[in-house]
């Protein structure tokens, strides 16, 4: 697992995304900031406190309840020399975007012939169990994923988050960025200075030789528990975290799944023509001769995210889920 | 942004001081656009053009007239049917056919096609194949150039079926509360595809800009001296900080939605179309009224077809003779 050398100090998830923020707009006067309640709110979760001091109201920008129209906005800016990171409250709110992202932004360096470019980010969240329903708990990074010209980043710990975020603002694509809304209060060790974290590099976030299991965003950290539980029954197990679905780091993931032989891909999508899928057929054609059992997939059910807490909690995988498939895998069942 | 507070300018735009060499420019660009248009039109029903062609022939005078008010470095959005708007902010002939034909040469290098020229050095982002679908693009092209400083304006072109889409009216909330530097030009032809805009849109069109405080406006869009002399009022405003506008372009689309929209008779009749083009031709408007007022005559008018036809079949020539792109293309560009 990378780590930081120098300046290293624990911060938060959501610390880590504000410091990628505040460092990428001191050296770039072009970006800015546009959402709802983004300025003197910091957004309800608090992740950009703090800002509008610094760069005031006109590079932080509130908006209208509005998603389709200030995202449209930012496609536009970015089209003509600003670099906007949008923030979309809640993941479920992409779908009032989708225009924007899926026809405009992703679309337009191509249907130019390469003459302009759209330098976006889409900050957005992602994950259930915070007993919000339906409308406010999906993880639709599938969805923008399938779009061909979008680059999708899904970080796991504040490092990543913040050396992925930095990355994502230089970028001259529209990047699309999910952070589980369950994990900013997530502590980890963090450089307080400049770097950052290539798309396309996969993580390996734990060694291990007997399964591997491919998790994003917050089911690294299920990947991890479950890790340990294995651990204690002897079976070892490799977390691989690709960091970015688009683009992907299928090498790694090929390469791991032909060391252990037997692989489990988790993800907090809808299972069903999900990430899931896309990276265990991925492992199937890579690896189908280093085999010896078939790629398994885990995401969250395909109901609605229901609110009620025994119901939404039986929806998403979990570290014993995880754990329990690996050893019927393992043939230790 | 939302805090600061906009100077306000007394000062209403005069009528521009025209000379005669621009109103023959400005009748030298509709006929380039006809005579284009008639073209598209041979090429696609001869089979020469894949795809679709949405044809601009009798709305000229509203892109001609838009157009001629911004500088070069003014930013455009533009349409499905938008090769007038193209060709009026100052694109060529010859490279709008090559991508009407797929051709490497052409301003997409042929990924675009009919319904997506983008000519950045023109200040064109792009025609769009969404109905509404620039409106956000053109609204975030002028807060970028309010932000940077540049007082660059954005003219919006979409036609009166985009009133069907929100994201029209959250972006024109924006722009007004913003007050940003973008003017939304909305030509109504009449018809979105085969329906009249009256069993579509309820109320007065003009209601809806100004709800939002929107600076707005309509003029007869078959005169050209007509759009030219308010769009240079409100692109001015604009410049001056004063915030969008709203022009609303009454004009008429002479063909069908499309190149291959034939029998019309089920939505509007012949007489209706003879009507447009034998009394209100933005083309014959204007030459009538330049030669009234002796600012031009047969001859000249004449000699401008004449050319307008030559610049035509040559771009057309071109685009024909020119090379697809490599096969390999096809993966390049979907990533800067």
């Amino acid at each position: 697992m990378s780590t930081p050398s120098t300046n290293s100090r624990e911060v938060t998830f959501g610390e880590a995304i504000r410091e990628a923020l505040v460092e990428e707009m001191r050296r770039d006067p072009n970006v800015i900031i546009m959402g709802e309640d983004v300025a003197e709110a910091g957004t309800p979760f608090k992740v950009l406190s703090g800002l509008v001091e610094e760069f005031g109201t006109e590079r932080v920008i509130d908006t209208p309840i509005s998603e389709a129209g200030f995202t449209g906005l930012a496609v536009g800016a970015a089209m003509t020399g600003m670099r906007p990171v949008v923030d979309i409250m809640f993941g479920d709110f992409l779908a009032l975007t989708m225009d924007q992202v899926a026809n405009q932004a992703a679309k337009v360096h191509y249907m130019s012939g390469g003459k302009l470019s759209v330098p976006l980010v889409i900050r957005t969240t992602m994950g259930a169990s915070r007993r919000s329903a339906a409308q406010h708990s999906q993880s639709l990074h599938a969805w923008l994923s399938h779009i061909p010209g979008l680059k999708v980043v899904l970080p796991s710990t504040p490092y990543d988050a913040k050396g992925l975020l930095k990355t994502a603002v230089r970028d001259d694509n529209p990047v699309a960025f999910f952070e589980d809304k369950m994990m900013y209060k997530l502590r980890g060790q963090a450089p307080a200075g400049d770097y950052i974290i290539p798309f396309g590099v996969a993580d390996i976030k734990r060694e291990g030789t007997d399964i591997t299991v491919v998790a994003t965003s917050s089911m690294v950290h299920v990947a991890l528990g479950a890790a340990r539980l294995l651990e204690e029954i002897g079976i070892s197990a490799e977390v691989i975290d690709p960091r970015t679905t688009v683009p992907l780091d299928t090498q790694t993931i090929i390469e791991s799944a032909r060391k252990t032989s037997r692989a489990i891909v988790v993800d907090e999508g809808y299972e069903g023509y999900g990430v899931t899928a896309e990276i265990a057929s991925v492992i199937a054609d890579g690896a189908f001769y280093y085999l010896d059992a078939p790629v398994k997939r885990m995401g969250a059910m395909h109901v609605p995210v229901p609110f009620s807490p025994p119901l939404e909690d039986s929806t998403i995988p979990t570290q014993v889920s995880v754990a329990e498939m690996a050893k019927t895998l393992c043939g230790k069942v | 942004m939302s805090q600061v507070v906009e100077k306000s300018k007394a000062s209403r735009p005069r009528k521009p001081d025209v000379s005669a060499e621009r109103w023959l420019r400005m009748y030298r660009q509709m006929a380039r656009i006809r005579e284009f248009e008639e073209k598209v039109n041979e090429l696609y029903t001869s089979a020469l053009m894949p795809g679709l062609a949405h044809l601009y022939i009798g709305q000229e005078a509203v892109a001609v007239g838009t157009c001629e008010a911004l500088r070069q470095d003014d930013y455009i959005t533009s349409t499905h049917r938008g090769h007038g708007h193209c060709l009026a902010k100052g694109a060529s002939v010859d490279r709008m056919f090559a991508e009407l034909l797929g051709k490497e040469a052409g301003y997409c290098r042929g990924k675009g096609g009919s319904m997506h020229i983008a000519d950045p050095e023109s200040g064109n982002l792009g025609a769009n194949a969404i109905v509404g679908g620039s409106a956000g693009i053109a609204t975030g092209a002028a807060l970028s150039a309010k932000r940077r400083g540049t007082g660059q304006v954005v003219a919006c072109f979409f036609g009166e079926g985009a009133l069907g889409q929100g994201v029209l009216y959250e972006v024109m909330n924006l722009a007004q509360l913003w007050k940003l530097p973008v003017i939304y030009v909305c030509e109504n032809n009449l018809y979105g595809e085969y329906t009249h805009y009256t069993e579509v849109a309820a109320g007065e069109l003009t209601a809806r800009p100004k709800a939002f405080g929107i600076q707005t406006d309509t003029v007869d869009g078959q005169r050209v001296q007509s759009v030219y002399e308010k769009m240079t009022g409100l692109v001015e405003r604009a410049r001056d900080g004063e915030g969008p506008a709203f022009l609303l372009c009454n004009t008429y689309r002479y063909r069908g939605h499309h190149v291959g929209d034939i029998d019309r008779s089920y939505y509007r009749t012949k007489e209706e179309e003879q009507e447009w083009m034998a009394r209100r031709d933005p083309l014959r408007l204007l030459a009538d009224w330049l030669i009234d007022q002796g600012r031009g005559d047969q001859e000249t008018l004449a000699q401008i077809h004449t050319e307008a036809k030559a610049e035509i079949e040559a771009g057309a020539d071109f685009a024909l003779n020119a090379p697809y792109p490599q096969v390999s293309e096809v993966d390049r560009h979907v990533y800067a």
